[in-house]
């Protein structure tokens, strides 16, 4: 019997790694990967929600792991286009950082 | 043992997401990430939700994942150089993060009497429930989905391509 | 009856024990019967000095393996150099554990002829798949060799696409099961033996046939191995590795073929289950036909699939790169899509509505 507040407190732990990530990596790839990882923490919450409602009802709720389905739908979708635009940026200014790449002016 | 397991999965996400802040060479935080992804597959077992574990490891670890690596290494990204936004990032992130993980922590910890507990076997949501509610209350959010992703993948193609 | 921890533990670690050791043998005497096989298609006899008929050939092999030098070459990077063989091993060697080869008879409540029966099976081998794509990739970026990166990214890229048309190619044999759980694919083709199989009474012909060509691609083989083709790209992703890290690949593929092997059974051909159905039921009785002559069918079968995996090897000629994944993306995927349309058609008209 695991407390639900221990799966939401996992989930907050991994979103705040996330955002540590984000604001302290200076590589493209490496930010947009800590995008993931947020997005990933999020995920772990609705299925913790969903399952702690099922309980709370009584019979099975889904609405939760539902909304994970099209947060992955759209996380996939997202990683394919911001991976296009990384190349693209690499052909440009041929830097992954993103200190260099932070002027419209090249 | 269910929390043996969590214990486990829980640490080893934890250990993944540090690793993947700590690395200085992208590859090792990716390969981090693909550790983290799998550990959530395994937690969403436990709590019952067992075609979105299988997707998980399918879409975000089999696929997701193969993308950044490709990308990884065809751009030859090498290790990362201390340029100078990378102080005043440390200053404004890790407090920034440490706030915000004591806040979240704090929160959920002290409401943890209005949160039920979960024990593996139970609310077991089947491929089928979920079917169920996809394809017939939701049917236009899917189908809209779907277009989505042929507007990612145009989106994609287009952005890529060599400019002749 | 419930089941209880300890016989569940021991007996588990048991059947483990038991399929692996099985399956690393096979491995061993498929790469003896392909080069057997291979060997009559050319007109020459193959490994035929080492003990009768050349049987003691791998345990030789083997030996001969490990007892090589391991070269490691000074830039390679060290750590996914060394893992990327382990992934694709172990990767090879997961799916065996959701293959139901017997029939289902359990001993104090667990199953003996499966490791284990998850509800989401097919799912699981599918996962196991996708994540075998990283030992390709790693390995050739490891490698620190610009041909090994670019064998590795084409046998990668290769492999996600054929990935798809496995995937849809297989939901028309979930849609008649109901269910993801292969114990329970197999038990509805095992009511009327030759003719409830998916291939024939379940209409799956199509899906059978894209499943068989999207998992020669995907196992790297047959017509579609341009990624380590002897003439191609200097042995492509695993240029750079000797002796056992290479063993461990060479492994990977003969189990990976193995897997397809059986997975193509249990979808399509009726697993375990006698073509002959239940006319024979009175015949033999007694354990032995109970437990042992389901095996025997499903050895039959994978060896059946194993037996068209190298003969398919031996007689075609391989693909071009970008006839390869046009055939994958502008031929499978769509004739995949078709047979879910018409699969689902058929069965909304023609079934009864449950």
């Amino acid at each position: 019997m695991i407390p639900i507040a221990w799966y939401l407190a996992l989930s907050g732990i991994l979103f705040s790694i996330g955002v540590a990530a984000f604001l302290i990596k200076r590589n493209i790839i490496t930010v947009f990967m800590s995008i993931e990882l947020m997005l990933n923490a999020v995920n772990l919450s609705f299925v913790a929600f969903s399952r702690n409602w099922s309980q709370i009802t009584g019979h099975l709720q889904v609405s939760g792991q539902i909304f994970v389905f099209f947060v992955m739908v759209v996380a996939a979708a997202e990683a394919a286009v911001g991976l296009a635009i990384i190349i693209a940026v690499f052909r440009a200014r041929n830097t992954l950082n993103v200190d260099q790449v932070d002027l419209m002016k090249l | 043992m269910h929390l043996a397991l969590f214990i486990i999965f829980g640490a080893l996400c934890v250990a993944g997401a540090l690793n993947l802040l700590f690395q200085r060479h992208p590859i090792n935080s990716a390969l981090s990430l693909i550790v983290v992804m799998s550990s959530l597959a395994v937690l969403y077992l436990l709590l019952g939700a067992e075609f979105l574990a299988a997707a998980q490891v399918i879409v975000y670890s089999g696929a997701i994942m193969v993308l950044f690596t490709f990308v990884i290494m065809l751009l030859n990204a090498g290790e990362e150089q201390r340029t100078h936004g990378s102080k005043m990032a440390y200053f404004a992130g890790v407090p920034g993060a440490a706030i915000l993980v004591s806040l979240l922590t704090f929160i959920f910890l002290s409401n943890r009497g209005n949160f039920a507990q979960a024990r593996i076997g139970d609310y077991i949501a089947s491929t089928g429930d979920l079917s169920r509610v996809l394809f017939r209350d939701l049917l236009l959010p899917f189908e809209v989905t779907s277009v989505l992703i042929l507007i990612a993948i145009l989106g994609a193609v287009a952005l890529a391509r060599k400019e002749h | 009856m419930e089941t209880g921890f300890v016989p569940f533990v021991i007996i588990s670690i048991v059947k483990i024990i038991v399929v692996v050791v099985i399956l690393l043998m096979a491995v061993a005497y498929t790469v003896l019967l392909e080069r057997k096989v291979v060997g009559r298609i050319q007109n020459r006899w193959g490994p035929s000095r080492v003990g009768p008929f050349g049987l003691l050939q791998p345990l030789v092999d083997g030996a001969k393996l490990f007892l090589k030098e391991d070269l490691m070459p000074l830039a390679v990077y060290r750590p996914l150099y060394i893992i990327a063989p382990m992934i694709a091993l172990g990767c090879a060697l997961m799916s065996i554990a959701v293959v139901p080869f017997g029939a289902n008879i359990t001993y104090h409540g667990v199953d003996l002829f499966q490791i284990t029966d998850v509800n989401i099976g097919l799912l699981v081998i599918l996962g196991i798949t996708s994540i075998g794509v990283y030992g390709i990739a790693l390995s050739g970026w490891s490698s620190n060799n610009k041909y090994s990166l670019l064998g590795s990214l084409r046998a990668s890229a290769q492999v996600i696409s054929y990935e798809l048309a496995l995937g849809l190619s297989l939901v028309g044999v979930v849609m008649r099961a109901g269910t993801f759980s292969l114990r329970d694919i197999v038990n509805v083709q095992a009511t009327h033996g030759l003719i409830s199989w998916n291939f024939f009474g379940g209409f799956q012909f199509v899906a059978f046939f894209i499943y068989l060509m999207a998992a020669y691609a995907e196992t790297n083989r047959a017509p579609f191995d341009l990624p380590e083709a002897e003439s191609e790209l200097t042995a492509g992703y695993h240029t750079e590795y000797s002796s056992m890290k290479f063993a461990m690949f060479f492994m990977a593929e003969y189990a990976n073929m193995i897997t397809v092997g059986c997975v193509a059974t249990l979808l399509f051909f009726g697993g375990w289950s006698s073509p002959f159905g239940h006319l024979f039921d009175g015949v033999l009785t007694g354990i032995a036909a109970k437990a042992v002559l389901p095996v025997f069918w499903f050895v039959l079968k994978v060896f059946f699939f194993l037996f068209l995996y190298i003969w398919v090897r031996g007689t075609l000629p391989r693909f071009r790169y970008d006839q390869l994944m046009g055939f994958g993306w502008k031929f499978l995927v769509p004739v995949a899509i078709g047979n879910i349309v018409v699969t689902s058609l058929w069965m909304g008209i023609f079934l009864p509505v449950q």
